[in-house]
């Protein structure tokens, strides 16, 4: 099996799917013949031309408008907004018109096709604007789908399971894992559920729960955790919108304890969510508060990331003291 | 190619000077300097039905606003030249875009007083499941896009979809409409921009009716109206007495070609008046005069179109009375039939928000449903698509 970074994982699985269907169309800002900032779309002008692959002005409200009317017409576009922190421009176009074209038609149109991929995260030394993770704001959004893979072999099935959802899904790339996450890959197509959990590692004393880049940092404070005698289990939503509940619930019953991590602040932020649901489904079950460890009520800082961030000692801190109640 | 100069040059555009299209006089007589149109004598007549169906479905409408049947509604009226003359122009395939006041687009289509009847009450049979207010029509059978309330959202919407068209190589284009009140908004030139970057086969229609809502046109922009932004685009342009309905068809019609057969898109600004409110909410006695409504009344499209038609034999005193008054019949009695229709079924709630109903979503509605069964005075529309029989059975299994 080969091994790809994420972002060669993310160009193969465009490549695949516009082998596949000659309606997938990509586009964004610099996407072209260079491939995008990051090189996500690397060669696939060459191999498909200038009409499917192709740079826009810098408009990103232009953009999802296009792709909006794009997929409404029946082709499959797979848009770039360069980076997370840029895709409030287009916010008007995915929360209003994105998310509610099937429903307020009585699903005489749909945008069922269309997939916004867009680099999330800090870590990168990026600052207040190359760092957020916005995913919050779409998750309140009835009719989006929110993805966010966690390594190479989940972008590209996850990827690849978004470009072919018949709903419109916001696909959320860690950014300082493109080139950091290396893994096997298989070469050949392949799918992974949107809507579904997966339990990465099994254990009994305290559930922790993330997503994408936090998954990383969330294995590295279970280490410390386990050498301490604590037995974690661990959970990849993967997925944010719909989120899996069950998983989760499952889970907490088992080991009464819960952390959720992520690195977009606090205050309204996706755990807040998780640890209301879970809060009414495991009531009684639960051995200790449910803790959250996240960025701060702030911007996102460029000098002092490190503190900023939810990193594998702060999780650590918050495991020790569920466990401690 | 760059020409230099050697003193400062500044410029304002004052330059360009954009002429406005017209074939009819105010009195419906053809000018002589204009081109024969060429319309059809059946084709004028479905035109002109278009038009006057959609005056009078319009009146008897905001009459029963005004009567509290309905919470809401807007007029095309004083644009309707500009709205049905454009559509006539299209294939009856290509897409058309609208903001809100187009409804002249569709009846022209052929959407029938029943199908507007059903979305204006939002009852079971309405496309829309009774989600949207009143006037946001769709039909994916005669091409018109859902109508969404945000302003202007449509307009780059309408560049992608006839990029999509454009790909598909099916020989259609997309029109939008807009008002000039929108052509503030940045959609419009992320819209036009993408358009002619991408060489894209479609037709932005700017209906110039001097009004966002109050606000009137020296108050929304600078400069010589719309127009004059597609010099900035690199597009083509034509202005258009919006109320010539001649002028408006050749326009379009023209404008149509250069979108399908050169793949380019094009900008026309009609210019024409909202005779009426807004909408059914607002009162233009606050912001403008009669004397200045009374001045358009004269210019009224419908009245020069009739003239043209009965000059040229193809419409008669008697045929005008007939229709309105079977017009007027016909409204009236099928909006009494649609205000009877049942509303739309509880499961419409949760329906089209996915492609899928999702097991959150699934779970939430049970929960509804359970307490619609026990408080169903307090939702009578929700109840009553409940089978309320089965309500003692669940209300007795308790909890969830």
């Amino acid at each position: 099996m080969p091994t790809m970074n994420m972002l060669q994982a993310i160009n193969n699985a465009l490549d695949i799917a516009m082998a596949e269907d000659e309606k997938v169309i990509c586009f964004g800002e610099d996407v072209g013949i260079f491939g995008g900032v990051f090189r996500a779309t690397s060669h696939l002008q060459e191999k498909y031309g200038k009409a499917r692959c192709f740079n826009t002005p810098l408009v990103e409200q232009g953009i999802i408008g296009f792709a909006n009317g794009l997929a409404a017409q029946g082709s499959v576009p797979v848009a770039e907004i360069q980076f997370a922190d840029y895709i409030f421009p287009a916010f008007d176009q995915i929360v209003n018109e994105t998310a509610k074209f099937r429903y307020r038609s009585g699903d005489l149109f749909n945008v069922g096709g269309l997939t916004i991929r867009t680099p999330y995260g800090g870590g990168i030394a990026g600052g207040l604007y190359h760092s957020q993770s916005p995913e919050a704001y779409f998750t309140h959004t009835p009719g989006l789908k929110v993805v966010v893979p966690r390594n190479p072999y989940q972008a590209k099935g996850l990827l690849l399971a978004s470009i072919r959802d018949p709903d419109p899904v916001l696909f959320l790339e860690p950014k300082r894992l493109y080139r950091a996450a290396v893994g096997e890959v298989p070469e050949d197509d392949y799918q992974l559920p949107i809507g579904e959990a997966e339990i990465i590692k099994e254990g009994s004393d305290i559930t922790l729960v993330g997503w994408g880049a936090q998954m990383e940092v969330i294995g590295k404070a279970v280490e410390l955790a386990e050498e301490q005698g604590i037995n974690c289990e661990v959970i990849d939503l993967r997925s944010l919108l719909p989120w899996d509940a069950d998983t989760v619930a499952e889970s907490v019953l088992k080991t009464g304890r819960l952390v959720v991590s992520h690195e977009a602040p606090l205050t309204g932020g996706f755990a807040g969510e998780i640890a209301a649901t879970i809060q009414s489904r495991c009531f009684l079950y639960l051995e200790s508060p449910i803790a959250r460890v996240t960025g701060l009520d702030t911007p996102f800082p460029l000098v002092l990331e490190k503190e900023y961030l939810p990193d594998h000692l702060k999780i650590f801190e918050a495991i020790r003291e569920s466990v401690n109640f | 190619m760059t020409q230099y100069a050697h003193q400062p040059v500044f410029l304002t555009g004052d330059e360009f000077s954009i002429p406005t299209f017209s074939l009819l006089s105010p009195e419906g007589e053809p000018y002589s300097e204009g081109d024969a149109p060429t319309l059809e004598k059946d084709h004028a007549r479905r035109i002109y039905h278009a038009m006057l169906a959609t005056r009078i479905l319009d009146e008897r409408m905001l009459a029963a606003q005004r009567q509290g049947r309905l919470s809401f509604y807007m007029q095309c009226t004083g644009e309707e030249a500009a709205v049905v003359g454009a559509t006539a122009a299209l294939d009856d395939a290509d897409m058309v875009m609208a903001q809100y006041r187009e409804q002249g687009a569709l009846m022209y289509r052929g959407f029938s007083i029943d199908e507007f009847m059903n979305q204006l009450f939002g009852n079971e049979l309405d496309y829309g499941k009774g989600r949207q207010m009143p006037i946001h029509y769709g039909s994916r059978k005669l091409h018109y896009m859902t109508i969404s309330s945000p302003l202007a959202t449509q307009i780059p919407q309408a560049t992608g979809y006839a990029y999509g068209q454009k790909m598909a190589g099916d020989g259609h284009c997309t029109l939008t409409f807009f008002g000039e009140g929108a052509a503030s908004e940045g959609d419009f030139h992320a819209a036009l921009n993408m358009a002619s970057v991408h060489q894209v086969p479609v037709i932005f229609f700017c209906r110039n009716n001097g009004y966002a809502i109050s606000t009137p046109a020296v108050e929304q922009f600078a400069a010589d109206g719309i127009a004059p932004r597609a010099f900035g685009y690199h597009m083509h342009v034509i202005r258009v007495d919006g109320n010539d309905i001649l002028a408006v068809y050749e326009a379009t019609r023209q404008a149509r070609e250069i979108a399908v057969e050169r793949n380019q898109p094009v900008l026309i600004e009609a210019m024409t008046y909202r005779l009426a409110a807004h909408s059914s909410s607002d009162d233009p006695s606050g912001y403008r005069s009669k004397n200045e409504e009374e001045a358009w009344r004269v210019k009224d499209p419908l009245l020069r179109m009739q003239k043209w038609l009965l000059a040229k034999g193809w419409w008669s005193e008697d045929e005008e009375a007939n229709e309105q008054e079977s017009l007027r019949r016909e409204v009236l009695d099928t909006m009494k039939r649609a205000e009877k229709r049942s509303p739309p079924p509880l499961e419409s709630l949760i329906s089209d928000v996915y492609a899928d109903v999702t097991p959150a979503l699934q779970q939430q509605f049970d929960h509804l449903k359970q307490h619609i069964r026990r408080y169903p005075e307090a939702y009578p529309r929700g109840a009553k698509s409940l089978d309320l029989s089965v309500s003692t059975d669940a209300d007795s299994q308790g909890g969830e």
